[in-house]
């Protein structure tokens, strides 16, 4: 084995670990903020991973899409939904994540055995060596449609997003001549809470 | 053989995935646990791409499809929490009984 192939080798499980540690992290800590810094470790170690295989515009991509925004609007959304409370005990919970866990387990073994046993036609030509040039040929001309396609899709998810997410404005009646007027300095909101404020 | 410890170790992270997916409690580690399996998805074509399609990089055009259902399905699960929450006043994942009969 030369010093390349060791190197590889010794990055490979270094970052397969990492992965591995952190995915582990983010499923089974209580603290949900740490389980959010885990998660950008974990994408971190995949665009590792992603440059280990060649795929260097992925792994930038990678960074800059999950790190770079997935991640901090997970932040923004913890941060927005900050609320410490302590989940109820629901009867029976321990045995769902005991069959979770089996189930979990099973797949993994069962994945791990067609993996092993599946003998893969292995390419003997070298790899490409500018991606990007070849990534971009595919998107202009046998992947166009699905290119277009990711466009609307992200229009689409942008208006839905601030749809759903923005508060409810509650139209009032036009005032009448003559009548004082509301100071506009606030904009008239429904409710924070609904369901709270109809309960008392 | 390197391509079969990457198919294990993106199993692996999918099994991960997956587990977190069904016991979390809280809504927002939910949709992490989908963000992990949509990365281990992505180890998986990146590596097909890289072992078995080493000149028409094809599994690397799949991944930034995946890559951007991903951005575009994290937007709307926050912004759909954020409503839930702002209904609710909880993120926890056995008092939503909005779709149950």
């Amino acid at each position: 084995m030369d010093l390349a192939t060791l190197t590889q080798t010794i990055t490979f499980f270094a970052l397969a670990g990492a992965v591995i540690v952190a995915a582990l992290g983010v499923v089974l800590l209580n603290n949900v903020v740490y389980s959010a810094f885990l998660l950008g470790g974990v994408f971190l170690s995949i665009s590792g991973l992603y440059i280990l295989m060649n795929a260097d515009f992925v792994s930038a991509a990678q960074i800059l899409i999950y790190v770079g925004a997935v991640n901090v609007l997970i932040l923004f959304a913890i941060m927005l939904v900050n609320k410490r409370e302590a989940y109820t005990p629901v009867p029976g919970r321990w045995l769902r994540q005991g069959g979770a866990a089996v189930v979990s387990l099973g797949v993994f073994a069962l994945l791990t055995k067609m993996i092993l046993q599946t003998p893969w036609q292995l390419s003997s030509l070298p790899p490409t060596t500018d991606s990007i040039t070849t990534i971009g040929q595919h998107f202009f001309s046998n992947f166009l449609l699905p290119f277009e396609l990711a466009s609307v899709l992200l229009l689409m998810a942008l208006i839905g997003a601030v749809v759903l997410a923005r508060r409810e404005l509650v139209l009032e009646p036009e005032p009448i001549l003559g009548e004082e007027v509301v100071p506009p300095l606030e904009l008239p909101e429904r409710p924070r809470e609904p369901v709270a404020l109809s309960e008392k | 053989m390197q391509l079969t410890y990457v198919l294990i170790l993106a199993a692996l992270l999918f099994c991960i995935g997956i587990y977190g997916l069904v016991t979390s409690r809280n809504a927002v580690r939910v949709l992490m646990s989908i963000e992990l399996l949509l990365n281990a998805v992505n180890l998986n074509l990146i590596g097909f791409a890289n072992y078995l399609d080493g000149q028409q990089i094809k599994g690397q055009v799949f991944a930034v499809f995946v890559i951007t259902v991903a951005a575009a399905e994290a937007a709307v699960g926050l912004a759909i929490i954020l409503a839930i929450y702002r209904n609710r006043d909880t993120v926890d994942m056995e008092k939503f009984n909005l779709l149950k009969w």
